[in-house]
């Protein structure tokens, strides 16, 4: 994993991330892939749902944090993207507690 | 680099000039960066919205869904979800190519990309195909008439797909155009931030598809 760090950039742009780095993440999202696939074969009852949606949410943030670059860009972005995504988890959350006690 | 854009304004200053071109408009990389993201944001609520309809309905017709996640193909979901995974990596992997300055490597990587697009929207038309040919149109008649949950999870499963389906086609089509900046110059290893961007679009494609694949396919 250092050979993430290995190309450092002078410049504000950050770093190019190494062909090496970017290959082992796509590594582990494959993984993933294929554990979610397994889990779904299993009868977990209500924790199948909750395992797919954490795995989705492992994957989600492997993409983000080092396809998309975003471990690497200021405190500006990051804090957008939270926002966002706080947002998102905000009208999903509020949306269940009307949802969920209207039956 | 952790340190804040914004405080850095001498450091952003010199690049803002460096990066302005002989009569040209300046370019400022941030910016251009930030507004990518902000347009990101609307494609993320966007899908957000559908995202908290389907998680309403299956709250309120769990049998239907169930059933209806079994009538849908596990393997083609689970090879476009390899085949989008692996088209993620080569746009990435394109990023470095050009800022290393090795753009024949850069360009086959993005050829790659835009093939796994068409080959991802490929298994899509067999797949709708396979609907259609049991009559589940979007809005036919036979549709409407199946039982309330399922004629909804097939008008979510065809209205998301679809959907998402667009953006394939779309951020396909904007890699193809880049490719194009490449090769005429205008994207280079210095002033490469259309190419990054491009990518940020892809991989949200991607990201929204990590999310359909589970929760349409895997749900039996």
């Amino acid at each position: 994993m250092t050979d993430a760090h290995e190309v450092p950039h002078s410049e504000d742009q950050g770093h190019a991330l190494s062909y090496r780095f970017l290959t082992l993440v796509w590594l582990g999202l494959l993984c993933l892939t294929a554990l979610t696939i397994g889990a779904a074969e299993v009868d977990l009852g209500y924790l199948n749902v909750v395992a797919a949606l954490g795995i989705a949410s492992v994957k989600a943030c492997l993409v983000i944090f080092f396809f998309m670059h975003l471990k690497y860009e200021n405190r500006l972005i990051k804090g957008m993207v939270l926002t966002a995504f706080v947002i998102l988890a905000i009208a999903i959350g509020l949306t269940f507690v009307d949802v969920g006690y209207r039956y | 680099m952790d340190k804040s854009g914004l405080m850095d304004n001498t450091g952003l200053m010199a690049e803002h000039a460096a990066a302005t071109p002989p009569g040209g408009h300046p370019k400022d990389y941030h910016a251009a960066k930030m507004g990518m993201w902000l347009f990101l944001f609307t494609e993320i609520l966007l899908f957000g919205g559908l995202f908290l309809l389907y998680a309403s309905y299956r709250h309120r017709f769990p049998q239907a869904f169930h059933a209806g996640g079994q009538t849908l193909d596990v393997f083609l979901g689970g090879l476009n979800t390899v085949v989008l995974i692996t088209s993620s990596l080569t746009v990435a992997l394109s990023i470095t190519a050009l800022r290393r300055g090795e753009l024949t490597r850069c360009l086959w990587l993005l050829s790659f990309t835009i093939a796994c697009a068409g080959a991802f929207m490929v298994n899509k038309t067999i797949e709708w195909l396979a609907k259609f040919h049991h009559g589940l149109i979007p809005g036919s008649e036979h549709m409407f008439g199946l039982p309330e949950g399922q004629s909804i999870f097939y008008g979510l499963y065809f209205a998301m797909t679809g959907l998402h389906g667009i953006h394939v086609i779309i951020g396909a089509s904007v890699l193809g155009w880049v490719m194009l900046l490449i090769r005429q110059g205008k994207v280079t290893a210095e002033d490469y931030v259309v190419l990054e961007n491009a990518g940020l679009y892809w991989h949200i494609v991607d990201l929204v598809w990590i999310y359909l694949f589970p929760l349409f396919y895997l749900i039996s």
